[in-house]
This record gives C-alpha cells, structure tokens and sequence, in this order.
C-alpha cells in the first residue's frame, strides 16, 4: 500500500514526485516504459516560455509564468543544462502590430517580466538570420531554454534519493475504487494507493475516465521536428517564434542547450496515441515555414528529425486538481505547451495540494540536490587528467561526434535509474545524439551494456520493448 | 610538451601510407594517432576481397591490404598510439589528445597530416519520414557488427542507396543467411562501382530500383516494413507507385562525409563540393605544413588511390619539414612568396629562383564546370610540382562515349576518351610539369566533360 502513486514518469509525474517526495510520505511511480521520458516529455520544442501566451488567469498562463521563475534555481539545484536564451515573437507587417502588442499586454497581466517590443533594426541587429520581412518583434528575455531529458532525468533521479520508488515497463490497465483509496491493475499485478496522480500524458484522460463520469478528452496534436547540426547551432541566438496566427500555430526556430539548432513543430491530430511518425509533408511544412521567419537556415545540416505529441484537452487548459467525483485522484492532464516550462510549478502545485489534504509533514532529510552525470569536456586539462588517472574509462571516447567517454556512459548505467537500453544512455549522455547518429558508437555502447547490466546483446535494445538491435549470429540460419 | 616532426591524424589506409613515405623521405620523428583499438581503420570491417588490384596487382581483402601498411609502419619502426582520440589541433600545430592510460596531453607538430576518414550519412540528413524503430543501420554499422563482431543485426533486409558499402553489405547479409530483398536508389543510376552491382546484387538475385526512394518507416519498436516510392526527376516520390516491403531492418548507404570536424577547429577552409578541405599540389590546406588526404580530403572508391595519394601527402610533408629546418622558420622566409598568402618557400632556392624568373612563382586554379563537381587539387603552384600530378576528380551525372578534358585558359591541351563516366567513379587526368612549364602565363586549368 502506497500513500501516493503517481502514474506517468514524464517530467509532470517526475516533478511532482519530486516535490512531493519533501514530506513524509509512500510513494511510487508506474511507467509503462522502460525508462523516464519515454513520451511527450522526450520529444518537444524544450522551450521555457516566457509566459505570454496562454489566456491570462488560466493555469497555463500562472504555472507557465511561476515554472519559468523557478526553473533557474531548480537548475542549479539538479544539476541539468537550462539557459535564459530569450526570445522573439516576430511580426512581419504593419497590419500584424496589434497581435503584437496584444501578446505584450497579455505577458505584462500575465506578470512576465522584462517584455520589450523591439522595431525591425533592433531585431535585426539582435538576430542578424531574421527574415528581411520582419517590422517587429516582441522580445522576451527571461524566455529560455532546457535538456528535457536533463530536466526529466534529474527530477526523477532526485525524487528516488529521497525515497520514491520507480516501477518501469508497468502499464496501469484497470483503476478501481478501494476501500482505502484506489487499486490499480498493471501488468505486473495489482498496486494499492490512498491517493493516485494521473500524470499520463495523451493518456490522461483514460484514466479520468476510468473514475469519474465527468469525462474528459484528450487529443494527441503530432509536432515533426527537424534537428540539425552543431555547425549550424549559432544560425539564430534566440529563440525565433512565428506570430501565431497568420502562419498557423506557428513553427519555431531555437538553438538547443546544446548547441544544435531545431526547428518545428507542425500541429495534426492523430488518433493513435503511439503514432510518433514523421510525415513527408511534416517535415517539408516544417523546413518550409522555418524558411518564412529565418532566412539561409542551412538545411543540409538536418541530422535527424522526430515527432511528438502533446496532450490536448478539449478545454485547452491545464487540468490540475482533484477530480470532483473521484476523491483522492488527482488530475494532471492536458499538459502541452507551455507544460515544461511549467512543471516545476505543476510539481509544487501538486504536491501541495496534495499535503493540505493528506496533512503531510515534511522530513528533516530531504535532499535538495543532485548531481548529474560528469560532464569531462567542462573540466580543465589538469582535473580531466586527475579524472583519468582515478578512472581510465574518462579517457576513452566512445561517441566521437558528442565526444562522449566510457566513463559517462557506465555512470549512466550505473546511477539510480540508470540507463538499460541504447536510447537511455543517449539521454543521458549524448552519445548517439550527434552528426552520425549512433553510426559509429553504437555497438561500443551496446557492448557496454552488455557487459554493464550482465545482459545478452540479444536483450539490448534501442528503447526497451521489442526494439531489439541484433537478432542472431552470422549463419544461424544457414 | 612532447614534440614531433610530423603528427597524423588516423590510423587507416591514409594515415600509414602517408607515415610509411614521409619515413622513407627522411622523416625519423612521426608520430600515427589511432582512436580504434588496432591500425587499419575501415579497412579491418571490409572483409571482402578485390583490394589492392593496383597497388600490389593482387587481389586482396581489406584487412590484408591493412597489414601489408601496418607491417611497413612497424618494420620502419614509426610511432603509433592506439585507443588515442585527437580532441582538437590549434593554428600553430599542437594536437591536444587523449586515451585512457596517459590521459589528455599536447604534441607540437612541426607538420600535420590530416587522415581522419569520412562518416556514414545517417537517416535525419534525408529526413526519410516514418517511426524511429530498432533495426535502422548505416550499412557500415552493419558491417562492422556482422564481420568484426559476429552479429546478425536482421533477417529480412531492404538497403537504400546503392553506394559501394550498401552494395557490399547486400551480399554479406545474404551470405550470412538474411534475404535482402530490394536495393533502392534515389538516382537514376547506381552511387557504387559496377563491379560491385554485378558482383553482390546481379550474382544473387538481388533486385536494383533505380529512382527509387523510402516514403515510410513501419514499426514502432522494431522495423516491421517499408514503403517504397519510384521519384520523379526531381526526386519527389510520384503518388501511386508505392510498394510496401516486409522487413525488419533498413540498411543506408546514402553517402559518406568527410570527417573534417578537427580540420574546421584549427582554421582549414573547406570545399563545400568534397566537404575536405581545399588543397594545393602538395596537398597542402590554406593553413601551412597541414596536409589531407584519402577519404578526409574527398571520398575515394578504392583504397589504391587512397594509398597513391597519402603517400604524396606523406612526401611533401616530409619536404616541407626539411625546407622548415633548412630555412629557419619556413613561414619567415621570403625567398619565394610573392603575393599569395601561405606561400611556402622549398629546400632548393637555387632552382626556385630561376623557375620565378622564368615562370614567376604564380598559383594556377583549377576549375571543375560543365559536368565535373570538383578538383582535387583546387590550385597548382608550378614551382612546388612533381613532375607527375595526379589531378582527381568526379562527374555529376553519367555520360557516355565522352571525353574528359583540360583547357589551359582557353586552349583545349587534354583530352581523353571514355566510354562512360559515373559519379560513382572517380576520374583522374595526368598532368605533367614540363606541360605546365610551357604555358608561363598560365591561370587557370579548366576540367570539362565534353560530349562529342
């Protein structure tokens, strides 16, 4: 019996777990995946929004405005790459200037601070890769950007630190009412909880709707994306959004925390819940509206693309607070943008709403801070030297193109939670992020599992699942 | 701070030829850095035969064309580190390292050898669009994980990109039980060697779709199929010609690209046609004593040129070296340089003297048009020339009974038949210095396909 179960390991569920994880209290958390930041969470703009967006008074716009003043500590705190980059909302015509100012009015009565309407030589001067068409634009300093793996990693990482338990591949099929509080059926038998946090994602409303007859319906909006290269990375500084409207709901162009540039996302409904496909008219749509806002983006350099989906909620809005006929399930549903932006705040949020009601107390040992994986390629010559000497494996690169060491990826093995498959050791580390694509490192890195986890190469896989990545030995089938 | 005269970059067929001839020219201090565990590079996962058919007249594989390098590069007694990554090389030539037992450290190079290698073009880079499932490789991961580590990455294979690897790996696969079932290329004709459509597709059965391309990906954990689309002239998919393929793997083999990340870091121009860097007759970067060659300066197809052409890359290095200590500080020399910056001076000023009097110490470009994509080299400086220079380079389409030509300015002085030329093939024409001595006014070499 649990006190809390909170389902979903995203970065909503890993920082409400994290939050909550201050008091005394039972927790766990059931994922279906095989590891943190499986869905939404993992493939996103990785915008921290500057808060201008959402309707004022909405839940987006509060928790968006309070995540984003959060998450500079919490950085600090958790020990994952987020930098305050900024950024631009262009307006590319006269016409266009009351949509302009509007979003301005809406940020200042929305509490984001330091917006700034900038004229065309301003913006030009700020981003010299700005399309020749824009008039203005409205500048954003305090917007920024973030690792979501980082961030989703480090919450969850810190959240098992201070006592909560994690169950991966463990898919919540059933909830029932109990006497004590809810029972949840998962393929891996039977899970009891007083109180249960439904931070699903697209899945959300399932499992609203397996407990309260006030349904709710979430529609999973696909977004193709398109990364390219370091080299292209400084193309633009900031991050450069569409006005949203005119161009649709709008394809931004960002450098990543770590150097690449991306660019998307498109917006289509799909009615599969898994369908994280890219399209061919995505993709071209994506490459072509990032072409209307930033001029000479060096599209040759794409070294890969994705797709995600966000969790849509019919009243688009946030869906955050206890379920009125449901006592004890708590709704975490509807979060897509600005939803990482917003999750240090959804975390305090819930997890506050959670103690008034459980009148939880805290501990006098939570651990506030966590340290990431060691990132060498931060460290001086003379301390990377003194890494080696005490251990060897720092001076092993396996990934060339990220520059990534033996040492970070057994570190990522090896830590709570650590990494069981080839996407989770890219998560963490880089490795096979880069220009070649995991070309080069990764049958080092499934050796490394192997060898790591005491596993077959049989048994290792991309991403957990059946994504198994060799099926046999040379002829033995012949 | 350790010092070397000559410092190379990689370890593979490129690498060891270019040390192997700058020791035989005079070089005793080289020193071969090599980020894999053994010398050899590529060539140790290419356990196919038919290397070496010019260079040693026999046919061999890939691992025994290596050894014949590694056992020169041992038997002349040169340096080499193993397991050793070069992280970074500065403007004035210290190459930062580092491996597992001495850690990070810096060599002071009086030469650098660039001979990195290319990577494998991977699947974002043609945004095919579709799931992200297991079973996608580039086809030189698959090779190394079948021939170097014994391992069966699918059973039912569809390749894109008829490149030589992919070609290759269509009949590997099939030797080791799998059943490729199609080749796919987006062009109308074959990015690898004949040799090689005959030898691994046609031998085995193995259907080539030209103009071809994938327009999905099926599978959300593991490859489950793929769709193919027959493209039109643009290489946009015409609707209504997909076919769908069961399979659980997906082999690319849609180009290499030369790894020139460290050339970048340190100041070397690059070609945007080769991605390697630019390079004069000695196969010399814009930066002085920093020499490319093999699949770093631009992407071969048989590993004899790759060797042909790092021993020049070795030779002239070892001569810059020896200029260098002749002269001092070669780059405060000013015996030869006229105008051009980088010049370099050579060891012999008594013969330079007279060809500047003669010819004037001038730069010659190289011009790649109609038809040819580039030149390797991209400039000639007539009094730094070999008597024999190679000039490489490939074609943007195929053409048939044609002729490769060279105009010096504008007359036409080279023309050669041929009966077809591919981009998958690379050219080369012979130039000679007494050809280039006779034209002291030359600018400009021009290199044309010419259809007549």
């Amino acid at each position: 019996m649990y006190d809390v179960i909170i389902i979903g390991a995203g970065v909503c569920g890993a920082a409400i777990a994290r939050e909550l994880s201050r008091y005394q209290v039972k927790i766990c958390v059931l994922e279906k995946d095989e590891d943190v930041c499986c869905g939404t969470s993992k493939a996103n703009s990785a915008i921290v929004h500057a808060g201008y967006d959402a309707v004022t008074g909405s839940l987006k716009a509060k928790l968006n405005v309070r995540g984003n003043e959060k998450m500079g500590e919490l950085a600090k705190e958790l020990d994952f790459p987020f930098e305050r980059n900024g950024s631009l909302v262009l307006c590319l015509s006269e016409e266009e200037m009351p949509g302009l100012q509007a979003l301005y009015d809406r940020g200042i009565a929305n509490g984001v601070k330091e917006l700034r309407i900038l004229n065309r030589e301003e913006v030009l001067q700020m981003e010299p890769n700005v399309t020749d068409q824009v008039y203005a634009a409205l500048y954003a300093p305090t917007a920024g950007i973030v690792c979501p793996f980082g961030l989703n990693i480090a919450l969850a990482e810190n959240a098992y630190a201070n006592g909560v338990e994690f169950q991966f591949n463990t898919e919540v099929t059933e909830i029932h009412k109990s006497e004590e509080g809810y029972e949840l059926q998962t393929g891996k038998g039977v899970f009891h909880a007083r109180y249960v946090v439904n931070a699903a994602g697209v899945y959300a409303d399932k499992f609203h709707n397996m407990v309260s007859d006030k349904k709710i319906h979430i529609t999973a909006r696909r977004g193709d994306y398109c990364l390219l290269d370091k080299e292209a990375g400084s193309h633009v500084r900031k991050t450069i959004f569409a006005l949203p409207g005119k161009l649709g709901k709008g394809i931004l162009v960002t450098p990543t925390v770590h150097g690449n540039l991306l660019i998307g996302p498109t917006a289509v409904n799909v009615e599969d819940k898994e369908g994280i496909n890219t399209t061919a008219e995505g993709l071209s749509q994506v490459l072509e509206k990032a072409g209307m806002s930033v001029k000479n983006i060096p599209t040759r350099q794409v070294i890969t693309s994705f797709a995600g989906l966000r969790a849509h909620e019919d009243g688009n809005d946030f869906i955050i607070g206890e379920v009125e006929d449901a006592k004890g399930f708590i709704d975490c549903a509807g979060i897509e943008s600005p939803g990482i932006a917003s999750c240090p705040a959804i975390g305090e949020m819930a997890a506050g709403l959670l103690k008034e009601k459980m009148g939880l107390k805290e501990k006098d040992n939570f651990i506030s801070t966590r340290q990431g994986i060691k990132n060498p390629s931060l460290l001086s010559m003379e301390e990377r030297n003194a890494l080696i000497k005490e251990n060897p494996a720092y001076g092993n690169i396996i990934c060339r193109c990220e520059m990534v060491t033996e040492g970070e990826i057994i570190d990522a093995i090896r830590r709570p939670l650590g990494a069981r498959s080839l996407d989770g050791v890219k998560r963490r580390t880089r490795a096979g992020m880069g220009r070649c694509q995991s070309g080069f490192c990764s049958p080092r890195t499934m050796e490394i599992l192997a060898r790591e986890c005491n596993m077959n190469m049989f048994d290792i896989t991309k991403s957990g699942g059946d994504s198994k990545l060799v099926v046999g030995t040379n002829k033995d089938t012949v | 701070m350790i010092n070397y005269d000559i410092v190379i970059v990689g370890g593979g067929p490129a690498g060891l030829a270019a040390a192997v001839c700058a020791k035989q020219n005079g070089i005793d201090s080289i020193l071969i850095l090599e980020r894999d565990k053994e010398l050899g590079g590529i060539l140790n996962q290419c356990i196919h035969n038919g290397f070496g058919l010019h260079t040693f007249k026999e046919e061999l594989t890939g691992p025994e064309y290596a050894d014949r390098f590694i056992r020169q590069v041992k038997d002349l007694g040169i340096e080499y580190k193993l397991n050793t990554m070069v992280m970074e090389v500065s403007q004035d030539k210290i190459v930062t390292a580092m491996n597992r037992e001495e850690g990070m450290f810096g060599i002071q190079a009086k030469s650098v050898i660039l001979a990195m290698g290319c990577r494998e073009r991977p699947r974002g880079a043609l945004n095919i669009p579709g799931y992200r499932p297991a079973g996608i490789y580039s086809a030189g991961t698959a090779q190394r994980l079948v021939n170097m580590e014994g391992y069966m990455p699918g059973r039912e294979v569809v390749i894109l990109g008829s490149g030589d690897i992919g070609l290759i790996m269509a009949r590997r696969m099939t030797l080791e039980g799998a059943k490729v079932k199609v080749v796919a290329e987006l062009m109308p004709y074959s990015g690898g060697l004949k040799r090689n459509i005959v030898q691994c597709l046609d031998d085995y059965g193995i259907p080539l779709k030209l103009s071809h391309t994938v327009v999905d990906i099926k599978g959300k954990e593991r490859v489950e199929g793929i769709t193919l689309a027959q493209v039109d002239e643009n290489n946009r998919p015409i609707p209504g010609t997909e076919e769908f393929y069961t399979c659980d793997t997906l082999l690319l083999s849609v180009g290499l690209i030369p790894e020139n990340e460290i050339s970048r870091g340190m100041g070397v121009e690059i070609n945007p046609v080769t991605s390697g860097p630019k390079v004069n007759e000695s196969l010399e970067t814009n930066m002085e004593g920093v020499f490319a060659c093999g699949n770093v300066l631009h992407v071969h197809d048989l590993v004899d040129f790759v060797s042909e052409e790092a021993a020049a890359a070795g030779r002239n290095a070892a001569a810059y070296v020896k200029a260098a200590a002749g002269s001092g500080n070669p780059a405060d020399s000013d015996t030869v340089s006229t105008d051009a910056a980088g010049e370099q001076s050579t060891d012999n000023s008594g013969a330079v003297e007279v060809i500047k009097d003669t010819i004037e110490a001038h730069e010659i470009r190289l011009i790649p048009t109609a038809g040819v994509r580039y030149t390797v080299p991209s400039t000639i400086r007539p009094d730094h020339m070999d008597e024999n220079l190679t000039v490489r380079f490939r074609v943007g389409s195929v053409y048939k009974n044609c002729y490769v030509s060279a105009y010096f300015d504008d007359e036409r002085v080279i023309h050669r038949k041929r009966q077809v030329v591919a981009p998958g093939e690379m050219e080369e024409l012979k130039l000679t210095k007494e050809q280039i001595l006779q034209y002291p006014k030359l600018k400009t070499i021009t290199f044309k396909v010419e259809e007549e």
